[in-house]
């Protein structure tokens, strides 16, 4: 088990070191840099700048060198803790990503830990009560849950709390505490705000968990162990708990890596819809104006997100299951 | 029958599944009595009803499967070991607290698929020490001794190991085993066997038909048991029941259904047995026809379209009932008697 954590571990610097590449020539693969684009709204405004200006902040930004050495920069200034200045913001990119990220990743876990609230108990109900009406009723409201476009439960959620509870719900604050330093009272607001939006980054995937959690448990459920169990005795809940309910959790576990990630960029839409200081507009912005070095290091944060939540479920399911825990040893 | 009362008594049992493309009679008016002590063996072709049969004793038939009609008699045990009323397990709710006190503790289950019957994700002692807590005030520590001792009496080596260990890491022979130590580890007083044997190589079988006997005569324990294979039941059985699509065909002492048998599907069946003394490389006779799909089970004996006797305008109208033929043989079979099921 030990071993396996610390495989996985010696390979994340290599995977981040990948994927840092692939995220590099990505982000500076659009034709251009950011002071053509620049040079050019500019233009366009009708003002200008003289090209002895454009080529100091070439040098400055390294824009004059080859693809290889902008790399090396940046990956020299990543390996400080540095992420760069952003090109459009003049600030650095650790202070624009920062509260962002937090808040980012915040909302995704409150999505998180509402679909599996919901999914679990709502699978194992239906699996266990298979063509009960309330089953059916699941079944219907999973898939309109699937079907609707989250920006559009967005528009109704907000609609109906402004009309009916006279809550303006936009954002992840009140004005007062916007610009906020972090406070207790700040993080209660904070609360007060974020169910509306992880509820609806959440109903997708809640309606397919529930769907999942229940296929998975009606064939857990027809395995001969379980007639051995039942015929030990036990009592029914306590059966479909201990081993059934066991089992169908287990492939659920291994999707946790790729869920949050999901999360991450599912919100775009929404984040726009409902005005959230999330980091999903900033990386929008960043792409389209091609400040590449701001874009590239939000990208780079997904792919670590993603290899380490892909490390806690790998983790998780191995506690979970011995079969696994067993493979490598 | 035996002066004696039996411990289990099973009495016109029928139990159908209720499906969208219609209704399957799987046990379709069984009857049979098991005496303490006494292995009673069942044998029939695939899908006769053998397993529905034992899961309805259990009472652990699912939906859409239900009982739809008979009597399960079981005799209870008093504290003192004196013997008290039979109840009848038809009339108990399959998930109340009688039922299950009686699963695991009174009746026990060798499930048919043992390799699929340990939970893969719980070691095996937390699975056969979960059985023993739930019958016996013990606790952890306690429970843990017996489940040693009893993976010590069906013969597996270092069961303190073996305890700590998932049913994947184990043998079939020692699954077998281990299913079997389970089943016996709250002392029940009848143990239904599903082909505990089917899953196991020739000298694997013989070694856990011995272990079954063995340990059935040192607790006088009854046991159901369930196979395809006749021999097996020549060298395990004190009596046995001929099943044919959820129906009694013949029920007697073994001597007697192996040397008396009287319905032509008995007989057929133990045709189909190769002897010492057959000729070498000769086909063995095979029962003519297959079984029929369940949901169109022929009208009248259910046997009539593959048998040499039918009676043409009596077995394919009339549906024979179960009738002494014999000391202690019943039949079910209008060469023997005219008697039919009533409707
Ligand atoms: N859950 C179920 N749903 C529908 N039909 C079922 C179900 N379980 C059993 N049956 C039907 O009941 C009949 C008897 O099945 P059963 O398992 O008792 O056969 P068996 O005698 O034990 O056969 P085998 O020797 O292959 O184990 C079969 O026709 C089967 O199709
Ligand atoms: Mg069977």
């Amino acid at each position: 088990m030990l071993r396996f954590i610390v495989q996985r571990l010696l390979i994340l610097p290599f995977l981040v070191l990948l994927f840092s590449v692939i995220v590099f020539w990505l982000v500076q693969a659009p034709p251009g840099d950011f002071l053509t684009s620049y040079v050019a709204n500019l233009a366009s405004s009708g003002s200008s700048i003289d090209a002895e200006q454009v080529e100091a902040l070439k040098r400055q930004f390294g824009l004059d060198q080859p693809g290889y050495i902008q790399y090396w920069r940046w990956m020299e200034s990543l390996s400080k803790g540095d992420l760069g200045l952003s090109l459009e913001y003049q600030r650095p990119n650790t202070e624009l990503i920062g509260e962002r990220l937090v808040l980012t990743i915040a909302l995704a876990l409150f999505a998180f830990v509402i679909t599996w609230l919901f999914a679990i108990p709502a699978g194992i109900y239906s699996a266990t009560h298979q063509n009960s009406w309330l089953d059916y009723v699941l079944t219907v409201l999973n898939y309109i849950g699937v079907a609707t476009p989250n920006f559009m439960l967005a528009l109704i959620l907000m609609w109906l709390a402004f009309s009916y509870l006279g809550l303006s719900v936009t954002g992840l604050f009140s004005p007062e505490y916007i610009q906020a330093p972090w406070s207790w009272e700040r993080v209660v607001d904070l609360m007060k705000h974020i169910w509306l939006p992880a509820i609806v980054l959440g109903v997708a995937g809640t309606a397919r968990l529930t769907r999942v959690m229940r296929a998975n448990l009606l064939d857990e459920l027809n395995k001969p162990y379980v007639v051995t169990a039942r015929a030990k005795g036990l009592s029914e809940w306590k059966v479909v708990f201990k081993y059934p309910v066991r089992l169908a959790l287990n492939p659920l576990v291994s999707t946790i890596g790729w869920y949050l990630p999901q999360l991450f960029s599912g919100s775009l839409i929404v984040a726009t819809v409902m005005n959230l200081p999330n980091i999903g507009p900033l990386l929008l912005r960043a792409l389209t104006q091609q400040d590449m070095y701001l874009a590239g290091s939000i990208l780079l944060i997904y792919c670590f997100l993603t290899i380490v939540g892909t490390l806690i479920s790998d983790i998780l399911l191995a506690l979970l299951d011995p079969r696994i825990r067993m493979e490598g040893a | 029958m035996d002066k004696q009362q039996p411990l289990l008594s099973v009495k016109n049992l029928k139990t159908h599944f209720f499906m969208d493309e219609g209704v399957v009679k799987a046990v379709d008016g069984v009857t049979f009595d098991v005496q303490a002590g006494q292995v009673f063996g069942i044998v029939g072709e695939s899908g006769c009803g053998k397993s529905v049969t034992m899961k309805a004793v259990l009472r652990l038939v699912d939906p859409p499967g239900r009982i739809v009609g008979g009597e399960i008699m079981l005799r209870r045990t008093n504290e003192d070991g004196s013997t008290n009323e039979a109840i009848d397990l038809v009339k108990l709710d399959a998930n109340g607290k009688m039922m299950r006190d009686i699963r695991g503790a009174e009746i026990a289950l060798i499930p048919q698929e043992p390799m699929a019957s340990f939970s893969p994700v719980h070691t095996i002692g937390d699975q056969i020490c979960e059985a023993i807590m739930l019958h016996q005030s013990v606790d952890k520590r306690a429970a843990r001794k017996i489940a040693l001792q009893m993976l010590k009496d069906v013969g597996i080596p270092i069961p303190e190991q073996r305890l700590d260990e998932y049913s994947w890491q184990l043998s079939g022979g020692l699954r077998q085993r281990a299913i079997i130590a389970m089943a016996l580890s709250c002392n029940p007083r009848l143990l239904i066997a599903d082909e505990p044997t089917t899953a196991v190589d020739v000298t694997t079988q013989a070694q856990v038909l011995r272990l079954l006997r063995r340990l059935q005569e040192q607790r006088n324990a009854a046991i159901i048991f369930i196979t395809h294979d006749l021999g097996v039941i020549a060298q395990m059985a004190d009596s046995v029941m001929v099943m044919y699509l959820g129906l009694v065909m013949e029920q007697g002492p073994v001597e007697t259904i192996f040397h008396n048998a009287k319905h032509p599907y008995t007989q057929a069946l133990l045709r189909s047995i190769p002897t010492v003394t057959m000729t070498p490389r000769v086909n063995l006779p095979t029962i003519s026809g297959s079984i029929p799909h369940p949901f169109n089970k022929p009208k009248g004996c259910p046997f009539h379209p593959r048998c040499e006797k039918s009676i043409a305008g009596k077995c394919d109208a009339r549906t024979p009932a179960l009738q002494a033929a014999g000391e202690r043989q019943w039949v079910s079979c209008f060469l023997y008697h005219d008697v039919e099921v009533s409707a």
